[in-house]
C-alpha cells in the first residue's frame, strides 16, 4: 500500500454520473422508509412516492411491531377476551441472544487456533491448515442434513446452543484464514522476548496476541455479525419453527407469509431489524476493510 | 520456538506417587466440574420460562463465559502435569477445538452426505444413483439448474463489475465518501428485508388502479401495461438477481476501492505521459494491477450466492419457475422429507466449487506461508 495517500483528479461530470447512480441505488431503501410511516389505507391505495403531494405521516406502524396490538374477540364460551398481538421485541432479542455468542465463540477458537498454526510447531500443522484453506469454500448446505440428524439424537434441535455451534463451524475456516494471515505477521522479536521473561504459549496469547490482533478480529466480528444477524436458512433448520426461540428473519419470513395484505407492518419490522447491522457497520467500516485485506494484500 | 521450551525440562523422570495422584485427580475433576457447570447452564436455557431479556443476558454470559472457561481449565490442567506432558498437549490447546468443530461441522458431513446420497428418503434403503438420476432429469430441478447458473454469472459479474466501476467513479468525484456510503449501505439489509424492500419496487397493480410499486408506475407513465416482474418467466429470475446486485455491488466496491488505492500513481502517470485514455489507463494498468482482489471478491461472492434462497423463497417462495438449487434442497428436506435427494443435491454444490477451491490451495501453496 502507498505510504501517502494519492487523490485522483476530481471531475465534475463524473461526480454527476455517481449522484444519479447513488440516487437509484437509494431509491428502495428510502421507498420502504416513507411506506413504514404511512397507514395501511395508504399504503395500498397509493405509491410513496405521492407524499410530496399529501403528507400523511404516523408511527402507528412502529407501535404496533414493537408493542403489539390489544384486539378482542368471542371464544368458544362466549366470554369476550382481550388479547395482544405479538410483536418483534421477543425476536429482537433472540436475534441478540442468537447473534452474540455466534460471533464471539468462533472469534476466540478461531484466534486459539490461528496462534497455533502461526507460532507454535506441532506435527500435522501443515496439512491442518491446508484442510482449513479447502474448507474455505466448501458451502454450508453439505452440513444441514448430517447435523440435523445429530441434534435430534442428542435433543439439541430448537436450542440456541445448537444455533451457535452451527455458525461456529460454518464460520470458523474464514475466522482461522483472516486471522492467522494477520497473526502471522507479529514480529518475531516480540514473542522471543516474552518467551525469555517465562510466559508459556497461553499467557502470551492472552496478555500479547489477543490485544494485537483487535483490528483483525473486529474485521471478522463486523463481517459475523451480519452474517448471523441476517442469516435464515441456519436458523430455519436448527431452530426449527418454534415461536419462543425464532429470531427477527424468521418473523419477518412468517409476517410476508401470513399477512401478505399487512405490508406496512412489515416496512416497520424491516426497519427494526436493520437498525443494528447498520450501526455496527458504519462504527467499524474502517476495520472491515483492514481486515479483509490483510490476506490479499501480503502475498 | 523449540529453543526457548527446551529452556524448561521435566525436573525427574521418576515423580513420586502422590503426584501422579494428584495429577490424575486434577485431569479428571477440573473438567468434570467445568463439564458440568456447562450443563446446568444448559438444561436452564432449555428448560427455563423466564422472561426472554433474563434468558438473552444468561445465554450470552453462559455461551461466551462457557468456552473461556473450557480453554482455562485446560490450560490449568495442562499446566499440573508437568513441562514435558505440556510440550507435547499445549498444540492441541491451541488448535484442537477447531480442528474437532470443522470435523464434526465440514470434513465428516460432506462424507457423510455423499453416503447419505445413494439411500432413500428415511435412510433405510440403497437406492445407487438413482438420487442423482432424479436430480439430472427432473423438469424443476434442470430449471434449478439453469437458474442457479444464472446467479452465479450474471450477480458475481455485475456486482463486481458494478463495484468495481463505483470504486473508480468515486475515487475521481467529489462526494467519494458519501457515493461510497450510499451505495454501501444495503449490505448491512438481511436478504428477507431486501426482499420486502424489494417487494414494493415490484409490486403489481391490474391496469386501471393506481400503481404502488415504482417500476410499474414508471411503466405505466409513459403510457405501458403493467409488468408482473414476478410472475413472467424466464425474466423474473433477472429481477431476483437485481436485489442480489443491489446488495453486494457495496461490498465489491469498498473491498476494491481499497485496492485501487494501493496503485501507485507513478505507473498510471506514466501511462498518462505516453497519451493513453484515461479509459485505456483503467482497462490495461489499473484493473491488471488489482488482479488479484478482484478474483478474491468474486470468489467471496459466489460462495453467498450458492447459498442464495432467502431472496427466491421471500420474493416468489420458488413459483413461476425461480426455483434455485438451495431452495431446492430445503424443500426436499423439510416438505417430502427425503434427506437423500437433499443430499445429493448438497454434494452437486461442493463439487461445482471444487475448481475455486483447487485454485485457492494452488494460490495458497505458492505463498510458502509455512
Amino acid at each position: 500500500m502507498a505510504a501517502k495517500e494519492e487523490k485522483e483528479n476530481k471531475s465534475v461530470a463524473v461526480t454527476i454520473i455517481l449522484l444519479v447512480l447513488c440516487l437509484i441505488w437509494s431509491l428502495p431503501t428510502i421507498g420502504l422508509l416513507i411506506t413504514s410511516f404511512r397507514s395501511r389505507d395508504d399504503v395500498n391505495r397509493t405509491g410513496w412516492w405521492t407524499v410530496v403531494r399529501e403528507a400523511n405521516f404516523t408511527t402507528d406502524n412502529y407501535k404496533q411491531v414493537l408493542a403489539g396490538k390489544n384486539y378482542t374477540y368471542v371464544d368458544a364460551q362466549g366470554n369476550t377476551v382481550t388479547a395482544r398481538t405479538e410483536n418483534l421485541v421477543r425476536a429482537f432479542l433472540n436475534s441478540v441472544t442468537v447473534t452474540i455468542p455466534a460471533v464471539v465463540i468462533p472469534i476466540l477458537i478461531a484466534a486459539f487456533a490461528a496462534y497455533g498454526f502461526a507460532w507454535v510447531d506441532f506435527p500435522g500443522r501443515k496439512i491442518f491448515f491446508t484442510i482449513v484453506v479447502a474448507l474455505l469454500v466448501v458451502p454450508l448446505q453439505i452440513a444441514l442434513i448430517p447435523i440435523l440428524r445429530d441434534y435430534m439424537k442428542l435433543k439439541l434441535t430448537g436450542t440456541f446452543l445448537a444455533i451457535w455451534l452451527a455458525h461456529t463451524g460454518f464460520g470458523l475456516p474464514l475466522a482461522i484464514y483472516l486471522l492467522f494471515n494477520y497473526v502471522s505477521t507479529i514480529p518475531r522479536s516480540i514473542l522471543e522476548s516474552a518467551f525469555i521473561d517465562g510466559y508459556t504459549h497461553f499467557w502470551i496469547f492472552i496478555y500479547l496476541i489477543l490485544p494485537l490482533s483487535v483490528p483483525a478480529l473486529a474485521s471478522f466480528a463486523i463481517f459475523q455479525f451480519v452474517w448471523v444477524w441476517n442469516d435464515l436458512l441456519v436458523a430455519m433448520v436448527f431452530l426449527g419453527t418454534k415461536q419462543e426461540v425464532a429470531v427477527l428473519t424468521q418473523r419477518l419470513l412468517n409476517m410476508i407469509g401470513t399477512r401478505g395484505q399487512d405490508w406496512h407492518l412489515l416496512t416497520a419490522g424491516a426497519f427494526v431489524s436493520i437498525v443494528l447491522p447498520l450501526i455496527i457497520f458504519f462504527a467499524l467500516q474502517r476495520f472491515f476493510v483492514r481486515g479483509l485485506l490483510a490476506g490479499s494484500v501480503k502475498g | 520456538m523449540e529453543d526457548f521450551e527446551k529452556a524448561v525440562r521435566p525436573v525427574g523422570f521418576f515423580p513420586n506417587l502422590w503426584l501422579i495422584l494428584w495429577r490424575v485427580l486434577i485431569a479428571v475433576v477440573v473438567p468434570a466440574v467445568s463439564f458440568f457447570v456447562m450443563y446446568v447452564g444448559f438444561r436452564f436455557l432449555r428448560e427455563s420460562a423466564a422472561p426472554a431479556a433474563v434468558i438473552a443476558v444468561v445465554a450470552v454470559i453462559w455461551g461466551v463465559g462457557g468456552v473461556a472457561l473450557l480453554y482455562f481449565a485446560t490450560n490449568w490442567v495442562i499446566t499440573q502435569l508437568g513441562p514435558a506432558w505440556r510440550r507435547r498437549l499445549q498444540p492441541f490447546l491451541f488448535v484442537g477445538p477447531a480442528m474437532v468443530i470443522l470435523g464434526w461441522y465440514l470434513v465428516i458431513p460432506t462424507l457423510r452426505s455423499l453416503f447419505l446420497s445413494f439411500f432413500g428418503p428415511a435412510t433405510k434403503k440403497f437406492v445407487g444413483l438413482a438420487n442423482y438420476v432424479y436430480v439430472f432429469s427432473d423438469r424443476v430441478m434442470l430449471t434449478s439448474f439453469r437458474n442457479n447458473l444464472l446467479w452465479l454469472v450474471l450477480g458475481t459479474g455485475l456486482s463486481v463489475l458494478l463495484g468495481l466501476i463505483v470504486a473508480l467513479l468515486a475515487e475521481r468525484s467529489h462526494l467519494e465518501k458519501l457515493s461510497k456510503a450510499l451505495i454501501f449501505l444495503p449490505l448491512a439489509i438481511s436478504f428477507i428485508g431486501a426482499g420486502v424492500i424489494w417487494k414494493y419496487v415490484y409490486a403489481y397493480k391490474p391496469l386501471g388502479e393506481s400503481q404502488i410499486g415504482i417500476l410499474n408506475a414508471i411503466v405505466t407513465a409513459f403510457g405501458g401495461q403493467p409488468v408482473g416482474w414476478l410472475t413472467v418467466r424466464p425474466w423474473n429470475t433477472l429481477f431476483l438477481i437485481v436485489i442480489l446486485v443491489w446488495m453486494q455491488t457495496g461490498f465489491a466496491m469498498v473491498v476494491l476501492s481499497a485496492a485501487l488505492r494501493g496503485v501507485p500513481k507513478s505507473i498510471k502517470e506514466a501511462g498518462r505521459i505516453d497519451g493513453a485514455t484515461e479509459f485505456r489507463v483503467i482497462l490495461s494498468i489499473i484493473i491488471p494491477y488489482v488482479r488479484g482482489t478482484i478474483i478474491t471478491v468474486s470468489t467471496t461472492i459466489l460462495i453467498i450466492t450458492l447459498k442464495i434462497w432467502d431472496i427466491v423463497y421471500s420474493m416468489t417462495s420458488g413459483l413461476y419457475g425461480t426455483e434455485v438449487l438451495a431452495s431446492q434442497q430445503y424443500k426436499q428436506m423439510f416438505k417430502f422429507l427425503n434427506y437423500g435427494r437433499g443430499s445429493a443435491i448438497a454434494i452437486i454444490l461442493v463439487v461445482a466449487v471444487i475448481p475455486v477451491m483447487w485454485y485457492n490451495l494452488k494460490t495458497f501453496m505458492q505463498q510458502e506461508v509455512f
